[in-house]
């Protein structure tokens, strides 16, 4: 076996002196930045900028900086600029832990964002509540955060399971009717999701079935096969990212649509955009529209991430862009950056008109840190007019209703002494 | 039940039929030149990508003819340059260069199309189910069987009846022989692995129909892949054939039952194999130690 | 002969003053203790991989299965059993070593290709029985609940929880347990016959040792000592998760031990340390990170197979 070798083209050494220069560069980095002048404020962002929710965690990213320019045209904080570090937590939590670790001990950090994975958001939680950092959970929605998890430290943008639930379910009941059957993804999110709907239909008399789909299936002829014989009149779809567009494309393709109505909490636009025409159908929860006529500076917003992305603005900008804001508009209000004193004027801060994007004032509910923001209740469909105008709102409802007591989750807030 | 069950294992029949095509493209590339593709889900994310790019020009079927081929040049071209200097070597080396290249690839697709995902159109008159009680036979999923079975067909009658084919079937047996024949054994070895990456890519065309085509779409296919190589034995072409139809039936049957573990029950299906006949259904013994 | 004794003894002397000294050192260059905690975690399962896959010549692609169960294995003891940081690292050590040892004994008769592709596929099946059964494990958002609790040593208490170097010490100090124990192992006659192995498996056999035997023996300290590197990661993180089973951090190890050099004890851990510091730097400058990361799997893959360690010594010679 006659195996002709091949001299190599590049130079071996010189490879191994340039990889061993990059990797010297990374201890020349903080020697770099303190040489300036002025020490910035530093925010630091973990979110999974690669892997499964790349797209939604890069919008996150997107509405982050343009708050940063913004904030940073107004002054700063505290009359110093602000430098945002993102990290890539990949979406595995040993990284998301190491780089918030990093973040603020190294980077020293003022504050913490992040991330998109709930269970990366909870296992960072942990981390910036020994640090004692103040922490702006942007896009994890699994209900501990701001329940039998929250802490004194943590604030939540996006809504909770149950909110986003409890705000559509009773829309459904009265639409479709009170047989549902659960399409479900088998972790906390979905579990939790699930347990939102079935509270509010089984207290309305509605009965249910599901199935607990394991993330990444890529096939759900039994899912589908098993709910067709249920026979519900709504199929409940839970499923998140890349499981909640192919679950649509095959719910579509079976004709079960012709059936029964299909619906659930998110279907986000970066997902609507991922599915065809056929697939772009059903009622869903947005946590944020970027289509509010009459409603002050979203159409300046949405113009904003148009320009930078190309595409209209979707709620994870929004969340990105709140997250940042928040931090600012905090901590130049009290004049410290001291996290503990920040989060106590953070529990009932109302956010601003340019900065809360949607009709009244949302505010971080005090008991369990949550935003009570709007939750628009709504329809899918293909684009009319505007290629990004595929959803309209038919209801909208106010956070404090859709999360129901501080008592139901179970947050009780211990402040450090 | 009866209904329920028999609907799932012809569900079954018809996902393994998606399963074969992924894991004859490997089962080539490992059984002429040792080499464990670990990009192969890459290969098929690929396929799919450039038959989303292309089809504003040429439509869903000129995208579906021309892709796999296309994805079988860039095959050539990693061949060439990559795979080919670790012929001869110990296989870990293959296993971790295939490795890194999916990294490559699964970050390159993200950064020229973007995180987001891309929607797929597929033709209307495919979209259609058979009828309402074969409502899950979708015309697009007897599409796919079809594509499938005229793939195979052509790839046996490759292999039976060509001479690349012939080359090809001795070489797994033999290399040094075929090597000692005068044959160009680097460009059988191309040929061979070009064969393999067209069938990922046709796998990527028709995979998007039914997924979400984003860059991460290939490695939750991979590993039903291998399993079905092992089950149906490694080095058995038909093996890997039976494998994927079982693998895909057994999922199939599990999900009524016992949906959790419907991903689960094909390692168990292996481990089961590897206890009882190590070398696969149709393996050869002594093929692979 | 003497010359070559002083030289190992002042290498050794040399790379554990440098891992003594590593929290001093790494925070003026802008590293930080945590760090350097990851890279001896990652290291030690990088080199109990190394003394199946260096030393033994056998390919284990799944080898992260038995990281991942000594994680479990620690969490578990943690947050069910007792609150000891100790008996969580043995806990953990012998929960991977035992299903190690078990399931080392079906695929002892396989090589090459196909042993890779089994141990893979084997890895998978703990993977996925980590994701389902949820209940005990905690499915896809992995264990939580659980920290390393301080050390009673009856003088003084350390406190591994807050202070970062007190840990880094504890993680060491279990390092080289494990490590001299591999070490004596190999220097020891069995040791001298997996080389034998690794090196003509067919003359081993006709000299009369029992092949298989003393490869299911490799495999399984092999997997008592990746067990020991896994639960150790479980204190890193205070948590475990599915993802430390997976094929891909099987292959982030096999990674660091090629990259290192697969021929020297050490070489594992040098490629730990190039490895994680790599991608914790290139993974803040850029999203495209992995493209890098993968490009590195190629590049070492095509022109430093000896690793780090080989190619240094080749120069020297």
């Amino acid at each position: 076996m006659a195996i002709t070798r091949r001299t190599l083209p590049v130079n071996r050494r010189a490879l191994l002196q340039s990889g061993a220069a990059i990797a010297a560069l990374q201890f020349s980095a903080p020697f770099i930045i303190k040489a300036r002048g002025e020490t910035p404020i530093r925010i630091g962002m973990v979110d999974p900028l690669t892997g499964v929710y790349a797209a939604i965690a890069q919008s996150e990213v997107v509405g982050a900086k343009y708050a940063l320019e913004e904030i940073n045209k107004k002054g700063g904080i505290l009359g110093r600029p602000v430098e945002l570090l993102v990290e890539d937590s990949a979406n595995d939590v040993g990284t998301g832990v190491q780089k918030t670790r990093k973040l603020i001990e190294r980077d020293q950090v003022s504050f913490i964002i992040g991330d998109v994975n709930s269970g990366i958001a909870i296992a960072m939680a942990q981390v910036t509540s020994e640090k004692k950092v103040l922490h702006i959970v942007s896009g994890g929605h699994t209900d501990p955060i701001t329940g039998s998890s929250c802490s004194w430290n943590v604030f939540r943008v996006c809504n909770s399971t149950t909110m986003d639930a409890s705000a559509i379910a009773t829309t459904l009941i009265e639409k479709f009717g009170k047989k549902w059957y659960f399409l479900t993804p088998d972790y906390a999110y979905g579990h939790s999701v699930q347990a939102g709907f079935e509270k509010i239909l089984k207290a309305a008399g509605g009965a249910s079935a599901g199935s607990l789909v394991p993330l990444g299936t890529p096939d759900y002829s039994s899912y589908l096969i098993q709910a067709k014989a249920y026979n519900p009149q709504v199929l409940i779809n839970v499923m998140g990212g890349g499981d909640q567009v192919a679950s649509l494309k095959q719910f579509v393709q079976f004709g079960m649509d012709k059936q029964m109505a299909v619906g659930g909490a998110l279907f986000e636009l970066e997902s609507i955009r991922s599915v065809p025409d056929t697939a772009r159908i059903g009622w869903w929860t947005m946590e944020w529209w970027w289509d509010q006529p009459g409603v002050p500076h979203v159409a300046e917003f949405n113009a904003a991430m148009k320009k930078i992305t190309g595409t209209a603005a979707t709620a994870r900008n929004w969340f990105g862009y709140v997250s940042m804001q928040t931090l600012a508009l905090v901590a130049n209000q009290e004049k410290t950056l001291d996290a503990p004193k920040l989060a106590h004027a953070l529990s009932g801060f109302k956010l601003p008109p340019e900065v809360a994007l949607q009709p009244g004032s949302p505010s971080y509910r005090t008991g369990d840190h949550e935003l009570m923001s709007t939750v628009f209740v709504g329809e899918a469909h293909p684009p009319q007019g505007d290629p990004d105008n595929m959803f309209t709102v038919k209801n909208s409802v106010p956070g404090e209703k859709a999360a129901g007591s501080v008592e139901d989750t179970g947050c009780k807030i211990q402040w450090p002494a | 039940m009866t209904l329920l069950l028999l609907f799932n294992i012809t569900n079954g029949l018809i996902v393994g039929a998606f399963y074969v095509l992924m894991a004859l493209g490997l089962s080539l590339i490992l059984n002429l030149s040792n080499v464990i593709n670990f990009a192969h889900g890459g290969f098929l994310v690929i396929g799919g990508y450039i038959a989303y790019t292309i089809t504003p020009y040429v439509g869903f079927w000129g995208a579906l003819l021309l892709a796999p081929p296309l994805t079988a040049i860039i095959g050539l071209v990693v061949e060439r340059v990559l795979i080919r200097p670790l012929y001869g070597r110990d296989p870990l080396y293959s296993l971790l260069l295939t490795f890194g290249l999916a990294f490559m690839i699964e970050d390159g697709t993200r950064f020229i199309w973007g995180p987001q995902g891309k929607p797929v159109t597929i033709p209307p008159f495919l979209s259609a189910p058979l009828s309402n009680e074969l409502f899950f036979v979708t015309g697009y999923r007897l599409f796919m069987v079809a594509v499938v079975i005229v793939a195979v067909a052509l790839l046996f009658v490759l292999l039976r009846y060509t001479r690349l084919g012939i080359r090809i079937r001795a070489g797994t047996l033999d290399l040094e022989t075929v090597a000692a024949l005068g044959i160009n054994v680097q460009m059988l070895r191309s040929l061979n692995f070009a064969v393999g990456i067209f069938l990922a890519g046709l796998s990527g065309v028709l995979a998007a129909g039914q997924l979400g085509l984003e860059p991460t779409m290939g490695t939750g296919l991979l590993m039903p892949s291998f399993i079905a190589i092992i089950v149906g034995g490694i080095g058995s072409l038909p093996g890997t054939l039976i494998g994927g139809l079982l693998i895909g039936v057994a999922s199939g049957i599990t999900a009524v039952f016992f949906p959790a573990a419907s991903e689960a029950v094909i390692y168990v299906l292996m481990a089961v194999i590897l206890l009882t006949r190590p070398r696969g259904l149709f393996g050869e013994e002594g093929m692979m130690s | 002969m003497k010359d070559r004794l002083t030289r190992n003894w002042i290498v050794l002397a040399g790379i554990w003053t440098v891992l003594l000294l590593a929290p001093y050192w790494m925070a003026p260059l802008g590293g930080y203790t945590a760090l350097a905690t990851r890279v001896i975690v990652l290291g030690l399962a990088a080199m109990s991989l190394n003394f199946l896959l260096g030393f033994t010549g056998v390919l284990s692609f799944g080898h992260a299965a038995w990281f991942g169960l000594g994680a479990y294995g620690a969490g578990l003891t943690l947050k069910y059993l007792a609150l000891s940081t100790p008996l969580a690292v043995i806990a953990g050590m012998l929960l991977g070593g035992l299903c190690g040892a078990v399931l080392g004994a079906l695929l002892v008769r396989r090589r090459g290709v196909y042993f890779a592709m089994v141990t893979i596929a084997f890895g998978q099946v703990f993977y996925y029985i980590a994701f389902q059964w949820s209940s005990l494990t905690g499915g896809d958002d992995g264990l939580r609940g659980f920290s390393r609790q301080p050390i009673d040593l009856g003088l003084f208490k350390l406190d591994i929880l807050s202070n970062a170097n007190s840990f880094y010490y504890f993680v060491l100090f279990c390092f080289a347990v494990v490590v001299g124990a591999m070490g004596f192992i190999l220097r020891s006659p069995f040791g001298r016959t997996m080389i034998a192995i690794r090196e003509n498996e067919r003359r081993s056999r006709f000299l009369g040792i029992p092949v298989e035997r003393h490869i299911w023996i490799a495999f399984t300290l092999s997997c008592f000592f990746m067990a020991s590197a896994g639960a150790l990661y479980a204190l890193v993180n205070n948590f475990a998760d599915p993802r430390g089973l997976h094929y891909s951090q099987s292959g982030d190890f096999v990674m660091m031990a090629v990259m290192g050099g697969m021929r020297s004890f050490w070489g594992p851990l040098l490629g730990a340390a190039v490895f994680v510091v790599l991608q914790d730097y290139l993974s803040s400058i850029t999203v495209n990170w992995m493209s890098f990361v993968g490009l590195l799997f190629v590049l070492v893959v095509l022109f430093f197979p000896r690793g780090l360690l080989g190619f240094l010594q080749r120069s020297k010679a």
